[in-house]
């Protein structure tokens, strides 16, 4: 019993950490008064060039080193989610343009990506089969040596790759940047009033683009964690599901702090696996299991729009792009 | 470099808002974007896989019109997408973001199923047929209803709200396939196959003639309904600015919810119309993510119900053409998503310059 409650959690872990890269990325993004829709996208574009770096390493090498295999996929990764957030940026913050129908196509046009490229990589290489980067996985799989040492605690707490504690060490430097540096309070202010901002002399584009851009690139490495740790540097069409929507309600339910974006991810892990680890649980009771997170984030929605407490809102022009002349 | 233009420092270009610009010259440059798209599309295509655009382009082309079958197919794809985008205009007109389209699809569809599977052959097909449209009518309207009134009443964040609601509708239609489905398998068969109870008949011996002809009459209801009718009148004050519709006296909070309940039950017959008339069954991809792209189709014809047969074509279209270069030139599938993001991209982009104005600066001499 104890087993399967460590188990659970470990499994929670590995679950939420995806999904607090997601989560984080786009609350960097929306504090800007950015609500980018192209998050799922981003994450897949995220995984699939790391998988198109790992894969062209591994390729043209036979004795891959350590350090490349990981450098190479995560440097592409960014490189990816950086393309795809700067369509974003440019499309609603230089040009104006609708978020939302902009957010949806770039998700449209990511998942495209991730699945074209994840079906047809190997064919344009001549192999057949479907992707496996063993030892590229293998790099990102590593963890700390003393992590079995410790017994149970070890297992549960301590047996991830480098990827997960950076995703909690991202989420805890973008609060301290939040609420302990002039910059950060810079741009809640876009976020909140651009109009304002921008007649205190902030340069109102500049952080929009910067938060955009760097808010896609952590998002980005949620797909990468999940295709190269979680599953071990293999690629399946459409494997990532539906986690970029579910980093969207994470952002609601933690009220738009990184900080409570950690455990509210650790809660949706657990959620989102839940169904398997409750014994006796007949398939269709499953399902309204699953369903469980989404209820959830809508009540969130919901109370924190009745109570209405100031320090609990989105950001206020968060949707709406700035046009310095149309105040 | 002159000395005297030192100091004064001018932007190289300023933007201005545009008032007036021809509908003509709007469509001339909405093209030259879908023109630039094909360019780029066809560069992509090019240098990830060395086909020959043209030959690509050309194989879509076929997809979509190669035989009466396809064209029939394409025909049926771009009434259910457009039933969706007629769904989701009149409530982003008002400036509503309704991201839940595909979840008010779906429970509108399982609505259907459910009474085509309870109640089997044991009642007339036509009087179990009304029965599913009225039950899958009010399904729609409730998933359509609920962000709705919180938003009216609370300013509950709307997109976010119905975002999360196609979730729960994707898990209850799991939750219910297990329940129906006995041997724990997660694919619903077809319904009633021997029966045919509650499946739409045909009409002129084609298959989906019945749903064409429903979105048509929808589509020119809601083309009356948006420009003809008061309410329609209200919706598009409401969208331009609430202020304005308070100060005379339109009840917003009355107009939000009303429109959401239309924007519910045009999905929920979407839902029924798929179940009943297409697929006799149900899935949760029975939407197809059709509640998203519909967002794109509405957004794209300016929320006009006639310009939206167009875009609707025009990307079911690319997906139909996709679907057959995957086949024929052995590409991945996806290969459609990716083209049609481009040209998305490149055509709500263009909006920019149908709205603004980029001026650009006067040269030193003029300045002078």
């Amino acid at each position: 019993m104890i087993n399967t409650i460590f188990a659970f959690i470990n499994a929670a872990i590995i679950q939420a950490i995806p999904l607090l890269f997601g989560a984080t990325g786009e609350i960097i993004t929306e504090k800007s008064g950015n609500l980018n829709l192209g998050i799922p996208g981003i994450m897949y574009m995220g995984g699939i060039s790391g998988i198109i770096g790992g894969y062209i390493y591994e390729h043209s090498t036979s004795s891959p080193n350590a350090l490349l295999c990981v450098m190479i996929p995560l440097l592409s990764s960014i490189l990816g989610s950086l393309l795809l957030a700067f369509i974003y940026s440019f499309l609603t913050i230089t040009l104006r343009v609708n978020q939302n129908v902009t957010g949806l196509a770039l998700t449209t046009f990511g998942i495209g990506i991730g699945n074209f490229f994840g079906g047809s990589l190997l064919s344009f290489f001549g192999e057949t089969g479907s992707i496996s980067l063993i030892e590229t996985g293998k790099c990102f799989k590593a963890s700390l040596p003393f992590a079995h040492k410790l017994g149970i605690f070890g297992k549960t707490f301590l047996s991830f790759g480098f990827l997960a504690y950076l995703a909690i060490i991202i989420a805890i430097l973008t609060s301290i940047f939040f609420n302990r540096t002039r910059a950060g309070l810079n741009l809640r202010a876009v976020g909140e009033n651009p109009a304002t901002a921008d007649a205190a002399g902030i340069n109102v584009t500049k952080y929009k683009y910067l938060s955009t851009l760097i808010g896609g690139a952590v998002a980005g490495l949620g797909g990468l964690y999940f295709v190269m740790d979680y599953t071990g540097g293999a690629w399946t069409n459409n494997g990532f599901g539906d986690r970029g929507w579910l980093a969207i309600a994470i952002v609601i339910f933690a009220i738009w702090r990184p900080t409570t974006a950690i455990f509210s991810s650790f809660l949706f892990g657990g959620l989102y696996i839940l169904s398997i680890y409750i014994p006796r649980l007949s398939s269709s009771n499953k399902e309204l299991i699953n369903m469980l997170p989404y209820v959830v984030t809508i009540l969130v929605l919901v109370i924190i729009s009745m109570r209405k407490k100031r320090e609990n809102q989105p950001p206020a022009s968060l949707g709406l792009s700035y046009f310095r002349e149309e105040r | 470099m002159q000395t005297n233009e030192k100091h004064i420092k001018e932007p190289l270009f300023h933007i201005t808002k545009r008032t007036d610009i021809s509908t003509l010259k709007a469509w001339i440059i909405r093209l030259i974007a879908i023109l630039a798209a094909l360019i780029v599309s066809g560069l992509v295509i090019v240098v990830i896989t060395s086909y020959n655009p043209i030959e690509v382009y050309a194989k879509m082309i076929e997809g979509s019109f190669g035989s009466d079958r396809k064209f029939f197919i394409l025909l049926q794809n771009t009434a259910m997408l457009l039933c969706v985008s007629l769904a989701v205009t009149p409530a982003f007109k008002m400036k509503f973001w309704n991201l839940g389209a595909e979840g008010q699809v779906l429970v509108g569809g399982l609505a259907s199923a459910a009474c085509m599977f309870y109640a089997k052959d044991s009642l007339p097909s036509w009087l179990l047929i009304i029965i599913m449209l009225i039950t899958s009518v009010l399904s729609g309207i409730i998933w359509g209803v609920l962000p709705a009134v919180f938003k009216a009443i609370w300013r509950t964040n709307e997109s976010l709200f119905t975002l999360m609601m196609n979730y729960v509708a994707i898990q209850l239609v799991a939750f219910f396939i297990m329940v129906w489905v006995p041997n724990g398998s997660s694919v619903m068969g077809v319904i009633n196959q021997r029966s045919e109870a509650g499946w739409l008949p045909e009409l002129f011996g084609q298959k989906y003639a019945i749903n064409i002809i429903v979105v048509a009459v929808l589509t020119v209801i809601m083309f009356v309904y948006l420009h003809f009718s008061k309410q329609g009148y209200e919706i598009s004050v409401v969208g331009e600015s609430e202020n304005t519709a308070r100060y005379v006296g339109i009840n917003v909070k009355k107009v939000i919810i009303r429109t959401m309940v239309i924007s519910g039950a045009i999905c929920g017959i979407a839902g029924f119309l798929l179940v009943s008339g297409t697929n006799h069954t149900v899935s949760k991809e029975l939407a197809g993510g059709m509640g998203f792209t519909a967002i794109m189709v509405s957004w794209l014809a300016k929320f006009e119900p006639v310009m939206m047969i167009f875009t609707s074509m025009f990307i079911i279209f690319l997906q139909r053409g996709a679907g057959e270069i995957a086949m024929t030139l052995r590409l991945n599938e996806s290969v459609s998503d990716i083209i049609t993001g481009i040209i998305i991209f490149f055509i709500i982009g263009s909006e920019f310059f149908i709205n603004y104005k980029i001026n650009k600066r006067a040269s030193h001499k003029e300045a002078k």
